[in-house]
Parts: C-alpha cells; structure tokens; sequence
C-alpha cells in the first residue's frame, strides 16, 4: 500500500515539488490515473533514502497543469508522456513536443483516456 | 560560428533500437541535444484493461527481453504485497539467482556493444562469447534463453535441480575466468581509455538531481542500488553496492564490469544458501488498492505502480524503465562533445528503447 501521500492542488504543484527539491528528494516519476470523465489523478513520487514520498494532483482534465521541468528538469518526458497518452496539458514545460513524443501530428486521439479526448493547448 | 543540424539515428550503425537525437553543432562540437522517441512504442500498459492480473506477468515479461525476468518479478511482488501473499523462501533464492543471471547476460551483451561503439571488435565478440555460456544456463534451467518467464505471483513455476546447480557453478567459474582475462584489456589498453575516459562527466550532485538510476548514478559516485531495498531474498545475502566516482563514460564501464562480477558472488551465494520446499503458494482472490514496486534492474531502478479495485483487470498499470529515467542524462553530457563521442556517451547508459517506448 501507498504511504507518505500529501494532497496537493493545482495552485502549489510547483511550490510543493520545489520544496521536495530543497529537501533533497530525487525525483522519481510521475503516474497518471484516470478517475472519471472530468478528472485524472497524477502522482509525483520522490525518493530519499529509500523512502518514497508521493504527491498526489486530483486535476481537471481540461484545465492545464503547471508543469514542474523547471524545478525537476528529468519530469519533462514524463509530462510529454501525459501530454500525449491521457491528452492533459502541462503548461511551461522546459521541452514541449506538443504530443508528438509517441504519437503522430495528425492523431488526436488521447489513448489511455477511455472517456474523452482533449484537444486544446493551453495559452502561455 | 554557424550551427548545423544533424540527425543520429534513429537508424545507426551503433544503435541496436531505434532512437532520434537532433544534434546542434557549432563545428564539431555539440551545443544541444533532443531526443526523439516513437519509434517503436506500442502502449503495453493499456492491455492491463483487457487482460488479467495473472496474463499480465507475459506481457511485463515483453516489455524488455534482456531484463524480462526482472520485469515479471518486480510486477509479481506489487501484486503479492496487494493481495498480502508471502513467497516461500526457496522462490525468493531463486529469483535472485534468475535475476542475477539475467544482470550478468545483459552487462556481458552491453560491455561487448560498448566495445563495438568504438570500433574495439574482437572485445565485442569475446564479451558475446562469454555470454552465451549464461544464456545456455538459462536454457538449460528454464527452457528458454532470453524470455525465461518463470515468475508467477505466489512464487516461481520452475526449480533448479541439484545436478543443474553443481553445473550452473562450475560454468559460472569458467565465466569468472574468462571474464577476469578480460579485465586488463577494457580497464587498461589504450583505445578504450582513449575513448571513455574524461567523456560525458556527471557529477554525483548532477547526476542525483537529474534523476538517475543504475550503473549512470552509481558511476558519479551515488551508492543507490534497489538491491539495498533487501526485497527477494538480498535482504539474506551479502550485498554492497558498486561505486566509481570519476563519472565518466570509463567510470559507468566499469561499474558494469565490476557488477558482473559481482553478480556470480551473489548467485554462488544463493545457491549456498537456497533453502528446501515449496515453489509457491497458490494465489487465492484478487488484488485491491495502490502500490509500487522497485527493483534493481541492470540499467537501474525500475519503478511499477499498480491500482487495482478487486476486478479481474487492473485498473492502472504504470512502467517507469531506468532508461526513460537516465535519457535526461544525454542532454546534461552531450553538449560540449564532439560529434565522433556521441556513440559512446550513448551507449554508456546502456540505453534500452524497447524498455524506454513500453
């Protein structure tokens, strides 16, 4: 089972991680989950001597997440990832491939969704 | 100075899986480095929605053929833990002796591309050589050389017999063997010094913030190996990390190539201790709720994150690779190289694209 989970919302996702940051936690990766037809979970896991520690987004798929490559320059291909694979924006990333990491221009499908395709970029 | 695009890959003479770099030159020197994937990307965490929890172990075991016995491990344990099943003893021995074999095939098979990154082909061969004598252990243990698939939740489907483990030893001497008579030519001769050494530099500090794992990390300098974590049966047998601190190109080759050795230690100490009983227990329900699970695997930390809600399904199946973790290295090393270094700055972190594009 999962321990050390904090809640976090849109607003403080990157001052949470960059206090990860400034406590020395190594950035491990993200996971997204899908919950419903309006939201997604997106987990931050960091590790510390072994210890993992988890932050966890419940956020709106059609509103963008603010992207934490600045603070962890290693989270942007997960983020690209996310972009691509559930089709929720991460706005700020340090290298944006505007879900063409995996995926072809043209297609807009979003293919780990099953309910519902996002197709809006977010506005820098 | 005027810069100049060039495409490395993703089909390169050095590059066994496809992989795209779009390198900026001024001159022959790098100034930037990206990374291109989608080559071979094939959505494997999406078939959890339509096969079972226990179908899954095949599919895990697909994602990456040198480390799929690791893979399935790592996968059975999340599930374990999930469903609160306790592995026998002699299933844990056994699955450090298989994943330890599987370390040293793979260091072998990248120690033998390294050497080829660089022209050096006759190491090349002799490192491949070396390893079909592990592959044939597998073959012989499991029926299989590569996909060995002897994991099952609960435990392991197949035994070593007591013949086969008089045999697994004294073939593991004869690669001890053959492997220390390559020690001098890949720590000392001139060419593979010339070529590594000083070549792709991460500090330790560097290195930890970009989030790395394996060999990559552990060359600058960072004792983190999962292994540490004791999960099979490491937390019963003695086990130090291997560390250099030059971390270079020099340094992550010779990480490898201590592990290697290192790894027929831990299998002759497994087999020392490997306890009598069952295989398995059976494993009765379905799993409920969040976990992960990390192994070592021999490009580093692997990292699989498990929902489940009591259905036969799971509900989120999640793969971080170690090589997905250690890409964000080629961009912090490449830039200021020369374009004639960027085979073996590559190839240093072991790059596996299959693992990478699950």
């Amino acid at each position: 089972m999962i321990e050390h989970v904090v809640s976090i919302s849109l607003e403080n996702v990157v001052g949470e991680t960059a206090k990860m940051k400034v406590e020395g936690y190594r950035f491990v990766t993200l996971s997204c989950v899908e919950i419903d037809e309006t939201t997604v979970d997106i987990l931050y896991h960091f590790d510390k001597d072994f210890q993992l520690k988890h932050l966890r987004l419940t956020a709106p798929k059609d509103s963008p997440v603010p992207s934490i490559s600045p603070v962890y320059f290693a989270a942007f291909l997960v983020e690209n990832e996310i972009q691509d694979l559930f089709g929720i924006r991460f706005q700020g990333l340090a290298i944006d491939y505007d879900r063409t990491l995996y995926l072809e221009e043209e297609v807009k499908k979003t293919p780990f969704c099953k309910y519902v395709v996002i197709k809006t970029k977010p506005p820098l | 100075m005027s810069k100049t695009i060039i495409p490395f890959g993703p089909q390169h003479p050095v590059l066994p899986e496809p992989v795209h770099l779009k390198l900026t030159l001024e001159d022959e020197v790098i100034t930037e480095a990206i990374p291109a994937f989608g080559f071979v990307h094939r959505g494997l965490e999406k078939l959890a929605e339509i096969r079972d929890f226990h179908q899954m172990i095949y599919v895990v075991e697909r994602i990456c053929g040198i480390c799929s016995m690791i893979h399935a491990m790592c996968y059975c344990q999340g599930i374990e833990e999930l469903m609160g099943i306790e592995v026998p003893p002699r299933a844990r021995f056994l699955r450090v002796i298989w994943s330890e074999l599987h370390r040293i095939h793979s260091h072998l098979l990248w120690l033998g591309l390294f050497a080829d990154s660089f022209g050096f082909e006759s190491l090349f061969m002799q490192c491949w050589k070396i390893r079909e004598k592990i592959l044939d252990i597998d073959e012989a243990t499991t029926g299989n050389r590569i996909i060995i698939s002897v994991c099952v939740i609960g435990g392991m489907r197949k035994d070593i017999s007591p013949e086969h483990v008089n045999w697994i030893l004294s073939e593991l001497k004869d690669v001890e063997r053959e492997i220390k008579r390559l020690e001098t030519t890949i720590m000392t001769d001139y060419t593979v010094m010339k070529r590594t050494v000083g070549k792709g530099v991460l500090t330790g500090k560097q290195a930890y913030e970009l989030g790395l794992v394996g060999p990559t990390l552990r060359a600058s300098g960072i004792a983190q190996d999962m292994r540490m974590l004791g999960y099979a049966a490491f937390n019963e047998i003695n086990f130090e990390p291997v560390v250099e601190t030059d971390g270079d190109c020099y340094a992550r080759c010779k990480v490898r190539f201590r592990e290697t050795l290192q790894s027929i230690d831990l299998i002759r100490q497994a087999i020392a201790k490997l306890p009598e009983g069952e295989l398995a227990v059976k494993a009765k329900g379905r799993p409920e709720g969040e976990v992960i699970s990390r192994v070592e695997q021999p490009r580093g930390e692997v990292f699989y994150y498990i929902k489940a809600n009591g259905k036969k399904n799971l509900e989120r199946l999640r793969v971080r690779t170690p090589t997905f973790a250690n890409v964000p290295a080629l961009l912090a090393m490449l830039p200021g190289m020369w374009l004639s270094d960027v085979p073996v700055i590559v190839l240093s972190i072991d790059p596996c694209i299959s693992c990478t594009e699950r």
